[in-house]
């Protein structure tokens, strides 16, 4: 049984740590209809900003809070690109994440910070309740601090200004004839996307030990998978049951990983098994129509 | 039945059945002492490694599938798989976790601090700066040690000053997000500077961008030396036929670019790299703390040339230096 349990709850620390991406993926790609790359980047600006203020002596608490508004700050840059400057959001974000490479090295000034001797917020954690680290107290803090960046959220979508913020991803043209101001709002939502994925990337540098420049590869793919995952297995139905199915599907996501890694299927393969992951959640609603013989709307490119 | 019952229902099911698998493969019998291997990505070198450290242990009397079991993962350059794997090994309570490659390595240290499984890397350039070990000798409180493949960078100038005498600007190639590149380059610097040559460095990101960068140290430069950027002997054929068009002789850092072209090096083989890292462990499984065993550097260092890539890049190696060589490439 120890098997099962150590890797439920592996993926559990996991899909919660990772769940924070997935939520910025989320505000972005759903919420917000704005297919946002730089994701790959601001992760790794979290783990940065975070990894080289620790090592400068500040404290972790701080570091992690500054790591967010960097984050916040570089989604801002995205929205900017897009709404000021007029350029796809697609290309704002490749651009942003392109430019974030450079600029992770810039702040690191290495490729790599270690981090082990450190002290992070997860042993502050450790030594408030005198326990030792491990994957237990991992958890305890995700748990928590989820379900403040939950509730959060949660009170925020129904604020004004939060359906704003989605009634921009759904119909831009009827929010502006109602005097809305959707470019504040798309900018807004990527700033909040970034700042949770550079959160989830100063969180996960200081469990690992390090923040490394190549830590944000494939992230945006991840947070996809989670997103869709989620709301295909667990088919939410408002604010507070999408907030959750996302970070259900991290959680699937991570536990499906982790059972290909135990199974001994070759590593090479788990990329193929990501994307077939993606694609069998994806094509769920067609299969559905098909089977009940209602119309299938055709490819969208967008 | 519903569309959703049933896809709720056949989730269930695989999920059950995926956790229930594990559970039937995954327990290993008692008296057979399991060894995590985690590996950072598919590589030729990162490969001769691991195959060394398995050979390494069985010449010690430590046989994979006899009285011990090696479970080996490969992370393919998914850093958030880099720590899952490390976690699974610290909660699967393995006998050693062998970590190849620098980020791993920091994630199985991180995972297995607390606990009592000792970690031995491999295949890390600068384990003390990279906060692995406080010091290469002695580092009594902490379960772990390894072999590093740092190069002696000084050997490599002494080397091509010798054959390309009278050299003022010496150019490289690295990427700058490789900390192991970042450290060789700044060895480069300390032992050019002591000779009074100028380094001359560009900087790529992707191996997209070595021929564009190889091209940009034309006319600058007298010599080209790489150190072991994966990034950069990736497409090392791009900065071979540049150097070859334009007469400037190009020294990597390692034998397999000397076979593809280079000039000459002072290289380990990777497998050896491993071998010496199977050795470390079997002792650790003998009952000796990781804590008493000092960091090793590779022990096994040979000069390679290739005589023909040198007059491609117009130069003739000294035959004192081909008779030094423990292998001469010639095609």
């Amino acid at each position: 049984m120890d098997i099962v349990v150590n890797l439920l709850s592996i993926s559990f620390y996991e899909g919660l740590a990772y769940g924070l991406v997935a939520l910025g993926v989320y505000i972005s790609f759903r919420v917000l209809s704005f297919p946002d790359l730089s994701v790959d980047g601001s992760f790794p600006l979290g783990g940065a900003v975070a990894a080289i203020l620790i090592i400068n002596g500040v404290n972790p608490w701080l570091a992690t809070l500054v790591a967010l508004l960097a984050g916040c700050l570089a989604g801002l840059g995205t929205g900017l690109l897009n709404t000021k400057l007029r350029i796809n959001a697609l290309l704002s974000g490749i651009l942003m994440m392109v430019a974030l490479y450079s600029i992770n090295l810039l702040i690191m000034g290495r490729a790599n910070i270690p981090l082990l001797r450190q002290i992070t917020v997860f042993e502050e954690v450790s030594n408030l309740f005198g326990t030792g680290s491990g994957v237990i107290l991992s958890i305890v803090f995700m748990v928590v601090l989820t379900a403040i960046i939950l509730a959060v959220f949660n009170w925020f979508l129904r604020t004004e200004i939060g359906l704003v913020l989605r009634a921009t991803g759904e119909n831009e043209q009827m929010v502006r004839g109602l005097g809305g101001n959707t470019d504040m709002a798309t900018m807004m939502g990527i700033s909040l996307s970034n700042g949770m994925v550079a959160l989830s990337g100063a969180l996960i540098a200081q469990n690992q030990g390090f923040a490394d420049v190549g830590m944000g590869i494939g992230m945006i793919v991840m947070g996809l998978a989670s997103v869709i995952i989620g709301e295909g297995l667990f088919r939410p139905k408002g604010v507070t049951a999408v907030l959750l199915a996302v970070f259900g599907g991290a959680f699937v996501y991570r536990l499906f990983i982790g059972i290909a890694l135990r199974l001994g299927l070759p590593p090479t393969n788990l990329k193929l098994i990501t994307a077939l992951l993606v694609i069998v959640s994806l094509s769920v609603p067609f299969f559905r129509k098909k089977l009940r013989g209602e119309w299938i709307p055709p490819a969208v490119r967008m | 039945m519903s569309y959703r019952k049933l896809s709720i229902m056949l989730i269930t099911i695989s999920l059950l059945a995926l956790l229930v698998l594990p559970l039937t493969t995954g327990c290993g019998g008692g008296g057979v002492r399991t060894i995590g291997i985690s590996q950072i990505v598919t590589h030729p070198a990162l490969d001769a490694t691991r195959e060394g450290i398995i050979q390494g242990l069985a010449d010690k009397g430590y046989v994979d599938g006899e009285n011990i079991e090696i479970n080996y993962q490969n992370s393919e350059g998914d850093m958030a798989l880099v720590a899952s794997i490390a976690q699974q090994f610290v909660a699967d309570k393995v006998a050693v976790i062998i970590s190849i490659a620098t980020p791993n390595s920091q994630a199985a240290i991180s995972a297995a601090m607390g606990t009592d499984i000792p970690v031995v890397f491999t295949a890390v350039t600068d384990p003390v700066g990279s906060e692995m070990v406080t010091s290469w000798e002695s580092h009594p409180n902490e379960n772990v040690t390894g072999v590093s493949d740092m190069i002696v960078v000084s050997d490599d100038v002494d080397l091509i000053t010798a054959i390309v005498p009278g050299i003022t600007k010496l150019g490289t190639l690295y990427n700058a997000g490789e900390s192991n590149s970042v450290f060789l380059v700044d060895e480069l610097h300390k032992a050019c500077d002591a000779l009074g040559i100028q380094v001359v460095e560009k900087t790529v990101s992707t191996s997209a961008d070595v021929l564009s960068a190889s091209q940009s140290l034309v006319g600058q430069v007298d010599a080209i030396w790489i150190g072991t950027d994966n990034t950069v002997v990736t497409a090392l054929e791009a900065l071979i036929g540049v150097c070859e068009d334009n007469d400037i002789p190009l020294f990597p850092a390692d034998e397999d670019s000397i076979i593809r072209g280079g000039i000459a090096a002072y290289s380990f083989d990777y497998y050896d790299i491993g071998y010496q890292t199977g050795e470390m462990v079997a002792k650790i499984l003998d009952g000796t703390s990781a804590a008493d065993i000092p960091v090793e550097k590779g022990k096994v260092i040979s000069l390679s040339v290739n005589t023909v890539a040198a007059a491609r890049m117009g130069i003739t190696i000294p035959q004192s230096i081909i008779d030094q060589a423990a292998t001469v490439y010639t095609d």
